[in-house]
């Protein structure tokens, strides 16, 4: 194994590393629209508490589902920047890769 | 830096030869699900964290139930203290259970109170230095596939198997894999709810609490315990709950004499 071919191949794999954390950063975006959908339900909320405050607990418990609900997709964004950050799994599709295909030859 | 004081965080084969990524684990965030039993008892199973506190969690549910049976039969009509306690804990739930799923689903609230006592003390066990079994996905999933079949079963045995297929193919044929989809999705958003949001908790206490000056550990860890793990926790299992009541309640359709009264 000589070793400029070994430094090209660790910069393969510093540059997945780098690129996975750069794309968890760019998969937390989609915590935008689920921030500003609670929020817009939130304060919708709040008007009708206000105009009806008898209704309290069930604008309450109605809020709280369809936040949930319109959490859903922050939630897949997160667990998907949580997966490519500490359970990469590019990095061993490239070792793999590379075993098969250079080391073949 | 000694050898002892790393450990591996990924290793695969290259060229024949091993790599190792390896860290200092004194010097990093702590949440992974650690094995606490290696080959457990010979069984070549090993016992992790999630497993470990479940078992915890399972212990106190267990002698609780025990000690309420025992106390029962001394149970009167005129409640004091322990039974008081018990009465309106079960009252609180069958009103919740009521206004959720109606008046002729209350046979739910038993199932419902089961799983909402075990994810509140699996979510709370984070006050008490436990890693929080539903900050691992094999558990939210159990629960998920539950409530999935659960669905499923009911909306078969209540409508029967040719209204169920029928359901799919609505409001027009070619949408059936929408509908599929669509029912797939449910245990899986089920799920990752409470993973992620248990998760995150868990992983930004850690990264908080790995900081390395001394004064970050004074006071604001309080914070961050009462938004994550009483808050955050709380809503969840509430949340979790509500959405498989409403989720089943969906498919069980209401009893007619109750309609026309």
């Amino acid at each position: 194994m000589n070793e400029a071919l070994q430094t090209i191949i660790a910069e393969g794999a510093a540059n997945i590393l780098a690129f996975s954390g750069l794309g968890a950063g760019i998969a937390m975006i989609a915590g935008f629209g689920p921030g500003i959908g609670e929020g817009i339900a939130a304060s919708r909320a709040c008007e009708g508490v206000s105009r009806q405050p008898e209704a309290k607990g069930d604008i309450t418990s109605t809020m709280l589902l369809g936040q949930a609900v319109s959490e859903t997709t922050g939630i897949y964004s997160l667990v998907i920047a949580i997966i490519l950050i500490f359970a990469n799994p590019l990095v061993g599709a490239y070792a793999s890769f590379l075993t098969e295909n250079v080391l073949g030859k | 830096m000694t050898d002892n004081n790393l450990e591996v965080m990924t290793s695969f084969e290259l060229f024949g030869k091993k790599v190792e990524v390896v860290t200092d684990p004194n010097k990093q965030a702590d949440f992974k699900n650690d094995v606490v039993f290696e080959n457990f008892l010979g069984t070549g199973f090993n016992v992790t964290e999630t497993i470990f506190n479940t078992w915890i969690i399972m212990s106190i549910i267990i002698l609780f139930c025990i000690a309420t049976r025992i106390l029962m039969k001394h149970f009167k009509e005129i409640p004091t203290g322990f039974q008081n306690v018990i009465e309106t804990i079960v009252e609180i739930f069958q009103n919740f259970t009521k206004t959720t799923m109606g008046e002729h689903n209350l046979g739910f609230a038993g199932f419902y109170f089961t799983i909402f006592v075990f994810i509140l003390l699996c979510n709370l066990s984070g006050l008490f230095a436990l890693r929080s079994p539903t900050a691992d996905y094999a558990t939210t999933f159990a629960l998920a596939i539950i409530i999935f079949f659960m669905i499923e079963g009911f909306n078969i045995a209540k409508n029967g198997l040719g209204n169920f297929i029928k359901g799919l193919f609505e409001p027009l044929w070619f949408l059936m894999p929408m509908n599929v989809v669509g029912e797939i999705a449910t245990p899986i958003s089920l799920s990752f709810r409470l993973f992620g949001n248990l998760l995150a908790g868990t992983i930004i206490m850690s990264l908080f609490y790995s900081m390395p000056y001394w004064f970050t550990k004074i006071g604001v860890p309080a914070i961050f315990h009462f938004y994550f793990d009483l808050f955050s926790g709380c809503l969840q299992t509430y949340i979790f709950c509500m959405l498989s009541m409403t989720f089943v309640s969906n498919v069980i359709p209401v009893p007619e004499e109750k309609v026309e009264e």
